[in-house]
């Protein structure tokens, strides 16, 4: 999932990540699990409300993920945990994980008895059906096409969803208790699909259309308020009852409140004076030494599994030269541009597109002086200048494109400057934080150079790989053309279909496809990939049980106030 | 009817003034004398000139005494202070070693007033804002004076459908919101990614001309409405009419006899709208809709330090003061101006 920056959360689509391992990811020890008081009210504060609509069928933000998973629930889960435990999936709704049948076509689900949704209706297999058809029929579920398409009347439902029809695709039995799923083809992350909120299981009944506010769900809490101009307010479920505490545990506080309209100066105040328990937006750079020297004890530091890069388009002048390429990636010195974003506390130099402690992650990097470890550790200019020399390009002209936001447009300044140095006639082109990734993936704008970065929405490789770099990510005259490099080499998407293949049966195997794809698509230098950021929270002094998800980050109802 | 009379108002005039002692001097000879004697006036302009002559020197401040490049970062760049080397960029303190702050005011050659995030010498990017800022307010105060006055010219001497016309065009721009007429263009133009192309003139989207076309645009009908108002009354004067029924050509009529009676009104009108242009370039380039990065002004200045405030203040506030000073100085020059080129003004407000 792309984000605007990690200073924007609100804009952000999508999901953290699979985080690290040993060390677990925070730089606080962790709460093994929630043992906190229950009761109180977590106020938490936010800049504005999640973006898009209420709805948990399309919205499509941490901000609100973060809400929906403690108020809704899907057959399965990310296990509710810290650590890379937190990446595991686990039945939620459903009694078991079930094991793929057909050649990963086919998967039959038990659904759990006795669960009740916040309105009081029990749970029934039916209702699975029925969350899948509105998926479609609502029509604007941003990754319905793309995401749940696999199943077996899904690519007629895109076609037209008001008359979506899943029978012969989602087949419940209310007597037996089971739900199958019928796929079209394997698909090796039809589970992680299945455990994020647009797959999140509602009543029947609910309308075939938007919501603005989301509706019963079956988790812990509900939400009892939703305005986007003040705040929203979840308050306990009393329908709920723990069925699991690694997939749905029950919630410490009593409500949960996130205020709406305040600066994120202003939230790092109300964090200070306890007068908020934590902030959703990142504190603003000005005030992360005051945080950091005199709160301490209260800020959280996380690594998440996202790359923030430069993607050249490699198929217009200078940067459809290879070694043009690499030329600039051997030039660019990722210490400036983490020190940008806030310093060496905050993101770790990369040279790849997988981030640390991924499937399919291998440390590698040859774009550094004395590469061989794996790591970046300095530019090499010697080198970049013998190969942009020898590819002809000097004194082309380059437009750096980026987004009018502070620390993106700093990273452009950062790159007009070197490319300029590099003999380049670099000049920046920094457009509205709205328009400027649309533009960018639109091949007929012809964008040398583009700003952009990527969040995980689940943990696997080819949400990197494939859905950045891959052919069929290259949709040309689209905004929608997630892979902005325009890069597409047979060779290497012939390995990654075999990645996608081997995964359904052994995830294991195909991640050494993925590392060696992984390697590949870097010798080819498609983008300068600069960094891997990580996420700072700043809670109050009366929170406790701090726990952080690589999936879904701050666990809010883990958290006690008491 | 009751007659005004200064003396017994307790004004006292000049002798130049009550009509004693003014042969000889030309209208112009005898403002050049009034302005002369307002030490005001005549310190705000050798404040502004002072601040036009470091603005200008930027290119040998940024050379020769701080030894940068302003435009380019210098972000793993290191400082020698008092023997010791310093980072430009200095990681947040306490454990966790947050955050990245900016070199403060060294009050020294190199980053006299600290550095900003890009690890930039913020003095010398405030003498290049100076001159981008200045470069603008005066262009487009130029630029708006010029196309009003021509604009008043031949409105207020052909009147009829040409004053109709012309004059509802002007209103139709005074009607919009200044500020947000402003921003809908620079926007529209600005972030045109491939700037603007008229016919076979393209400019590209960060120059210069453009937020100075725009500023200048949208202040025309604040110039144009004062002339046409004076060129309709001049219009009607004996030495028009005396001119035409010699058959002077209306060429003649409007560059001969009208044009040099207007001509001091547009003097006086013409600092306050550098003053006035300065201020909405600032206002639209620290909206990021001015004056285009890597490049400066004071708006960017002050943008830049926005999110500096609590660490490094110096880098808004510089720019904030240098605004200021040039304003109040091109203030107070007009007021002197209008002083001096129209006494009865003077008289008027006294009265």
């Amino acid at each position: 999932m792309r984000s605007r920056s990690l200073f924007q959360l609100l804009t952000l689509i999508g999901l953290a990540a699979l985080v690290l391992t040993a060390c677990g990811g925070s730089s606080k020890k962790k709460s093994s699990a929630s043992s906190g008081n229950s009761g109180g009210t977590l106020m938490t504060v936010a800049k504005g409300a999640p973006s898009g609509s209420p709805d948990p069928q399309i919205n499509y933000t941490l901000q609100e993920w973060q809400l929906l998973i403690i108020s809704h629930d899907g057959l399965l889960a990310f296990k509710r945990t810290s650590g890379t435990e937190g990446t595991k999936i686990v039945p939620d709704l459903a009694t078991e994980v079930p094991k793929p049948e057909n050649g990963g076509k086919t998967y039959v689900f038990h659904i759990r008895k006795g669960i009740k949704f916040s309105n009081g209706k029990e749970l029934k297999p039916s209702d699975v059906k029925y969350t899948f058809e509105r998926l479609f029929k609502i029509g604007q579920s941003p990754n319905a096409g793309t995401w749940y398409n696999v199943i077996v009347g899904g690519d007629a439902c895109v076609k037209t969803p008001a008359t979506c029809n899943l029978s012969q695709g989602v087949v419940a039995d209310d007597a037996a208790g089971t739900v199958t799923f019928h796929l079209t083809k394997g698909d090796p992350e039809f589970f992680d699909k299945l455990a994020v909120p647009f797959a999140f299981i509602l009543p029947t009944g609910t309308p075939n259309k938007e919501v603005q506010i989301p509706p019963p769900g079956t988790g812990p809490y509900k939400f009892a308020e939703y305005n986007p101009n003040k705040q929203i307010k979840l308050v306990r479920n009393t329908n709920f009852k723990e069925w699991s505490k690694d997939a749905q545990p029950k919630g410490n506080p009593d409500e949960i409140i996130q205020k709406f309209g305040l600066s994120a100066e202003a939230e790092v105040t109300q964090v200070e004076n306890g007068q908020a328990d934590w902030m959703f937006d990142n504190p603003p750079s000005d005030r992360l030494n005051e945080i950091s020297t005199k709160y301490e004890d209260q800020v959280h530091v996380n690594p998440l599994t996202a790359v923030w890069y430069f993607a050249f388009n490699v198929r217009v002048p200078p940067f459809n030269n290879l070694k043009a390429r690499q030329g600039v990636n051997f030039a660019t010195d990722r210490n400036a541009l983490v020190k940008i974003y806030g310093g060496p506390k905050l993101a770790v130099p990369t040279c790849q597109i997988l981030p640390p402690n991924f499937p399919g992650y291998k440390p590698y990097c040859p774009y550094t002086k004395n590469p061989g470890s794996g790591k970046w550790t300095a530019p090499d200019m010697a080198k970049a200048k013998q190969l942009i020399a020898a590819s002809g390009t000097k004194g082309a002209a380059v437009k750096v494109n980026t987004d009018t936001v502070e620390t993106d447009k700093a990273l452009g300044l950062y790159f007009v400057g070197l490319l300029n140095k590099l003999g380049y006639k670099a000049s920046l082109q920094a457009l509205s934080p709205d328009i400027q990734y649309p533009y960018c993936q639109n091949s007929k704008n012809k964008v040398q150079f583009c700003w952009s970065t990527w969040y995980q929405d689940y943990p696997a490789a080819s949400d990197f790989l494939n859905i950045l770099l891959g052919c069929g990510s290259f949709i040309p005259n689209s905004n929608a053309s997630p892979n902005i490099a325009e890069f597409c080499m047979k060779p290497i998407q012939a390995q990654m279909d075999q990645a996608l293949q081997q995964g359904i049966t052994d995830p294991s195997g195909a991640n050494t496809k993925w590392e060696a794809v992984d390697k590949a698509v870097t010798d080819q230098a498609p983008w300068v990939s600069l960094f891997n950021p990580k996420y700072i929270d700043f809670l109050s002094k009366r929170v406790k049980g701090y726990q952080f998800s690589p999936q879904w980050y701050f666990l809010l109802d883990q958290a006690s106030v008491k | 009817m009751a007659v005004f009379e200064p003396e017994a108002e307790g004004i006292v005039l000049d002798a130049e003034e009550t009509g004693g002692d003014i042969v000889g001097r030309s209208p112009w000879a005898l403002a050049g004398r009034r302005l002369v004697r307002n030490k005001l006036a005549l310190g705000a302009l050798a404040l502004f000139v002072l601040i036009v002559a470091v603005s200008f020197a930027a290119p040998l401040y940024a050379n020769h005494v701080a030894d940068t490049n302003p435009f380019e970062s210098n972000i793993s760049g290191t400082v020698t202070i008092d023997g010791k080397t310093v980072d430009v960029l200095q990681q947040g303190g306490g454990k966790l070693g947050l955050g990245e702050t900016p070199i403060g005011p060294t009050w020294r050659s190199q980053y006299f007033l600290g550095a900003d995030n890009q690890g930039r010498d913020v003095a010398a990017r405030v003498l290049y804002g100076g001159r981008a800022s200045l470069e603008i307010g005066i262009g487009s105060a130029v630029f708006a004076s010029v196309v009003a006055l021509i604009f008043a010219l031949v409105a207020g001497f052909f009147g009829g459908w040409t004053d109709a016309i012309i004059s509802r065009l002007m209103d139709l721009i005074w009607a919009f919101p200044l500020y947000l007429l402003a921003i809908s263009l620079a926007t529209v133009l600005l972030t045109s990614p491939n700037g603007l192309t008229i016919s076979f003139v393209h400019v590209s989207a960060d120059s210069l001309w453009i937020p100075l076309v725009i500023i200048g645009f949208v202040y025309v009908p604040y110039i144009y409405r004062p002339i046409r108002g004076q060129v309709l009354s001049l219009r009607e004067k004996e030495f028009v009419e005396a001119g035409i029924a010699q058959g002077a050509s209306n060429l003649r009529l409007i560059f001969g006899e009208v044009l040099p009676n207007v001509a001091s009104t547009v003097i006086v009108l013409m600092p306050l709208m550098i003053a006035t242009t300065i201020l909405t370039e600032s206002a639209l380039s620290y909206l990021s809709i001015g004056v285009q990065p890597p490049k400066a002004s004071w708006g960017t200045i002050i943008q830049d330090g926005q999110e500096l405030l609590y660490t490094r203040p110096w880098v808004a506030i510089a720019p904030g003061i240098m605004i200021v000073l040039t304003v109040l100085a091109l203030n107070i020059l007009g007021d002197g101006l209008r002083d001096a080129l129209d006494p009865r003004s003077k008289v008027r407000v006294k009265a």
